[in-house]
């Protein structure tokens, strides 16, 4: 895996709602790279884009101008290659399904035999710690675990990029300190390229190789910050070591600035 | 166990008083109208059990279950498309709302005009009547689901059959099978009206003809006959539901604790 190879390209994007006067823009000609492997944080002030951002990512939306390339090709869809966890997971996932066939669903069309579909299922679910739970249904679990069904419904996907729009903003502080942990070891164990949008700086810089600030709403690239902080991280040592409250230090100074 | 018998108790006695109130005032209120209820379980024993239950009965719930079946499954696919094509419900929803305003018992007397008197009149008026209730709730059902579940299905690039079974039907459940126990309702009222106006079989035809020849025992027979079927019908219903339904129950018990 050569961790400069460029896996996503977001190439002077442009997204706005709306014509004439009404119109209402939300990004302005934002570019940066994701390498592949690589695990990003976007962060920025309230009422930036960043879902909209994120829309545009996942191919849900389509850019206004500029583009979104996935191993340079432009995203003009929901490509297959990209899995998507968002804060919501009580509205994300199927209540009517139990927590396997959630997982499940998205395999059905993957041309997968059973075996090979069923191993991922399994191993997707040990990933995240639920194996004992395959035959729950979502709303009989914690938040933090409904959380990481959702992860595991993705993982089991196979994506080249996770994409995560605030998937732990919901959630109690030490549930999320354990998701956080989880996605470090989810990144370490699947070599996946990890983008995630949150509003909790702390978290940016713990998880992340860059965080990439955003300016206020149009957004655009306001800068980007290598976080070079030792690999395997750790709540409390990490989260005390000089260089990281630095960083936080930076990156707040950074979106207070623009906000 | 003494709680669950406390609520089994709690809806058993008004039935229980109810009838038994019945038993003793016509036991010996010598009112013609309002025979003594022990002959009117009497002539219930000696025509539905079984004298006239396969000539009678099984013809009237066959065309019952055949037309609200037909509803069902048409309503619900309709809906569906309804819901799904939105060049087809501009065109078809004003339509809809009216023909649904017209009661379907009115549509009676045209349906014997065109089909006849036989089953195929009865299971058609039956089906007519019941679609619409099922058609409306599918639509809003399946209109009304929830943005984030799409986005996840157009990401994790469901097809569009795993959309619609897995996705939009099971969603819209809750409020299709609301639309399916009104429909059945007026599937019920339509097959007693349909054998009323249109039939000399079926246990709506044999209890007017009982009325209209002051055969007053023989017809509270049939309207207890109703009575009952219309509750077991329901509670089969009840059963169907809570059964599919059965994450939507858990789901909602769930957010209230």
């Amino acid at each position: 895996m050569s961790e400069r190879q460029v896996r996503l390209s977001i190439d002077g994007l442009h997204k706005g709602y709306g014509v004439g006067a009404a119109r209402k823009e939300v990004i302005s000609d934002l570019t940066f790279d994701v390498h592949a492997g690589e695990f990003v944080c976007i962060v920025g002030p309230s009422g930036a884009g960043k879902t909209t951002l994120l829309k545009c990512l996942t191919g849900l939306h389509p850019a206004s101008a500029g583009a979104v390339r996935l191993d340079s090709k432009v995203v003009d869809g929901p490509p297959r290659q990209m899995a998507l966890v968002l804060q919501e997971y009580t509205r994300s996932l199927m209540p009517w399904l139990t927590v396997e066939k959630n997982v499940r669903l998205p395999l059905a069309n993957l041309k997968l035999s059973k075996a090979e579909r069923e191993q991922r299922i399994t191993d997707a679910l040990r990933e995240v710690g639920l194996s004992d739970v395959r035959t729950s249904y979502p709303w009989q679990l914690s938040g933090g675990m409904q959380q990481r069904v959702a992860i595991a419904r993705a993982l089991a996907y196979r994506p080249e990029v996770l994409v995560m729009d605030e998937p732990f903003a919901s959630v109690d502080a030490q549930t999320r300190a354990d998701l956080e942990d989880l996605m470090l070891k989810v990144r370490q164990d699947f070599g996946i390229t990890i983008v995630l949008v949150t509003h909790d700086i702390d978290e940016a810089v713990y998880l992340s190789d860059r965080v990439v600030v955003l300016t206020k709403g149009p957004c655009t690239v306001d800068e980007i910050i290598p976080v070079e902080l030792p690999f395997p991280r750790d709540q409390i040592e990490t989260k005390s070591d000089p260089r990281f409250v630095d960083l936080r230090a930076r990156v707040f100074s950074r979106i207070k600035a623009s906000a | 166990m003494t709680r669950r018998l406390t609520l089994v108790a709690l809806e058993l006695w008004l039935p229980v008083v109810a009838v038994l109130a019945w038993w003793l005032w016509s036991a010996t209120a010598a009112e013609a109208f309002f025979p003594p209820l022990r002959e009117i379980l009497e002539r219930f024993r000696e025509m539905w059990l079984f004298d006239k239950f396969v000539s009678d009965v099984v013809p009237s719930l066959r065309n019952m279950a055949i037309g609200f079946g037909l509803a069902s499954i048409l309503g619900i696919a309709i809906g569906m498309v309804l819901a799904r094509v939105r060049l087809l419900r501009e065109a078809f929803e004003p339509l809809m709302h009216f023909v649904r305003a017209t009661p379907g018992v009115a549509l009676v007397p045209i349906f014997i005009l065109i089909l006849g008197f036989g089953s195929s009149m009865k299971i058609s008026i039956i089906a007519t009547a019941a679609i619409f209730p099922t058609i409306i709730a599918t639509m809003d059902g399946v209109r009304s689901a929830d943005p984030v579940l799409l986005d996840i299905s157009r990401a994790y690039q469901l097809s569009r059959r795993q959309r619609v079974t897995k996705v939009l039907l099971p969603s819209a459940g809750p409020q299709i099978f609301a639309g399916l126990q009104v429909s059945l309702q007026v599937a019920f009222v339509v097959m007693i009206a349909s054998e009323m106006l249109g039939s000399t079989q079926g246990i709506g035809a044999l209890t007017l003809l009982a009325q209209q020849s002051f055969a007053v025992t023989d017809m509270w027979s049939g309207i207890v006959l109703l009575g009952l079927l219309g509750y077991l019908v329901n509670l089969l219903f009840l059963l169907v539901r809570s059964r599919v339904l059965h994450w939507y129950d858990g789901a909602r018990k769930a957010a209230k604790e």
